[in-house]
């Protein structure tokens, strides 16, 4: 198939997408507009990642795409096909292999590299959008580093809850400056952002906005004095790999309330199950 | 002793139409000034170019601020004017949901001010918070619902509370008491009445019931087409008006 232009995109749009994405790396976690492309998928499919990807990707790299830590799940599979197929690009499962990262929702249990560069799929780029509907004003709040609205969110899960109930999407700060959503990832991946060797890119296509991260820069999960941030994951070993420090999934397995929780990663577990380790369903 | 609020000459147009012009008068430490007038007399836009929501076509407004003494309001910039307005400053606006997040607990949105300027501690935010719903009468029971389930009368008490939570000087009012029923507006006006003389706070209050002003304000203006037709204390200008407009004014109150 040689009818699509290397990794599907035009020289220009991804011209125009590195500037965008060499702008946001130059101010971190700033949400920098870019001209979103149509993609052939609908979006909430990742036509952000896709085309940060796509800006980003050579010949010589190696791509690994997963959806809530899978590799197995459809939108990480069509998206894989759709490089293997307009980039001719390798394609890997295991995460050291990997030069290239795209990723829905997780961040991969295997420390990242200086190689790497990970770009995640964005679904609603502003941290502020639900408190504040108007993005003019969300805007004068992020210029103002005007920030005491996400607080009182964070205020109104403890006072509802008794605890920080926000779990996912949970809002820091990045280098001491901009407010930044850290995409739908689970808050227990919100330590591995911060001081990160890779590097790391955001993409909303839908929001038409890029964000990143460079590497090794301070992130900050936002907390109260006395209600510190928790990174939290379910209490329970892998029953496949048997690992107790693993981001978890929690699978239903029949309707009388039967459940084995499983690491959500794919390639780490199966890496550790070829070790040699087990848990206590593995087959 | 400085002024608090200087305003000099003051001039809003939209297009050839006047909003206010050639305003001035001075506000000092612990004094509330009326301004009344009937509806489009420019009242609400003398009181937006003052909090600094509206710019103003010409003018000057300073405000004796903690640190630099009297500075121009007008010539701050954005995150000099937003840091007053929540600190030095409160606004209280007519209908409380444009003053509240009614999306928010109604401790959240008197803790809301005090998150903005720094606050960390979820216990301290929340002590001062119910501290302060206690001081307009909101029981502490109710601190966790959301403004919608108030009544009117205890949204109004509570857009104050938000408001007043971090000590302001100045306190801008537009109306506070409209929309209410006479019974919860004599309340609120007790309650007002009583927090304006205990914290000695300044205040602006742009009403067209002269009820309100009577019983707040030392100080009045009288606004008719985006003039002042005549300014002086309260019970002079209300026993003795000299303007034919403040006359009439004064004669059109019903008395029951």
């Amino acid at each position: 198939m040689t009818d699509y232009n290397f990794a599907y995109l035009d020289e220009q749009t991804k011209r125009m997408i590195r500037r965008a994405i060499l702008k946001a790396l130059a101010i971190p976690g700033y949400q920098v507009p870019f001209a979103s492309r149509e993609m052939p998928m609908p979006y909430g499919w990742g036509t952000g990642g896709v085309q940060v990807t796509a800006a980003t990707l050579t010949p010589g790299d190696r791509l690994k795409v997963i959806d809530q830590g899978a590799d197995d799940t459809t939108n990480a599979v069509s998206i894989r096909k759709f490089f293997e197929r307009t980039a001719q690009v390798a394609t890997t499962t295991r995460t050291a292999e990997a030069s290239v990262i795209q990723t829905r929702h997780r961040i991969p249990e295997t420390p990242l590299t200086a190689e790497q560069v990970l770009v995640y799929q964005v679904p609603i780029p502003e941290p502020l959008r639900f408190l504040e509907p108007s993005e003019v004003e969300t805007r004068k709040m992020h210029e103002l580093s005007d920030y005491g609205l996400m607080h009182v969110k964070l205020y109104e899960d403890i006072a509802r809850h008794g605890h920080i109930a926000t779990a996912y999407a949970y809002p820091v700060l990045v280098a001491d400056r901009y407010v930044m959503d850290p995409s739908p990832i689970p808050k227990f991946d919100n330590p591995k952002l911060s001081n990160c060797p890779a590097i790391q890119l955001f993409g909303a296509g839908r929001e038409q906005r890029i964000y990143a991260l460079p590497p090794h820069t301070k992130v900050v999960s936002l907390d109260f004095e006395d209600h510190p941030f928790e990174p939290s994951k379910a209490d329970a070993a892998c029953a496949l790999c048997g690992d107790d420090a693993s981001y978890l999934d929690e699978v239903i397995t029949d309707d009388a309330g039967t459940r084995m929780f499983v690491c959500s990663d794919t390639d780490h577990c199966s890496a550790r199950r070829d070790a040699g380790h087990c848990g206590e369903d593995a087959a | 002793m400085t002024p608090l609020l200087e305003v000099r000459a003051v001039t809003k147009t939209y297009g050839a139409r006047i909003g206010c012009r050639d305003v001035d008068f001075t506000l000092w430490p612990g004094e509330v000034m009326g301004v009344v007038g009937e509806s489009g007399s420019g009242k609400s836009t003398l009181l937006s170019c003052l909090s600094g929501q509206l710019a103003p076509d010409a003018g000057e407004v300073l405000f004796d601020t903690r640190a630099g003494g009297p500075r121009d309001i007008l010539a701050m910039d954005e995150a000099g004017r937003r840091m007053l307005a929540r600190t030095d400053w409160a606004f209280v606006h007519q209908n409380p949901r444009d003053g509240l997040r009614m999306g928010v607990s109604a401790g959240g949105n008197v803790g809301e001010r005090l998150m903005a300027v720094g606050a960390r501690h979820y216990g301290d935010i929340r002590a001062r918070a119910a501290d302060w719903l206690a001081r307009v009468d909101i029981t502490a029971d109710r601190m966790d619902d959301r403004p919608g389930t108030f009544s009117g009368g205890m949204q109004q008490r509570l857009q104050i509370a938000r408001n007043l939570v971090t000590g302001p000087r100045l306190v801008f009012m537009d109306e506070p008491t409209g929309g209410l029923d006479v019974s919860v507006q004599a309340r609120l006006l007790d309650m007002l009445r009583g927090l304006v003389r205990q914290m000695g706070l300044s205040a602006v209050i742009v009403t067209h019931d002269l009820a309100v002003v009577r019983l707040l304000a030392d100080r009045l203006m009288v606004m008719k087409g985006g003039h002042v037709v005549e300014a002086g204390l309260t019970d002079q200008v209300l026993d003795d008006p000299q303007h034919g407009y403040t006359q009439l004014l004064v004669s059109s109150v019903l008395q029951v």
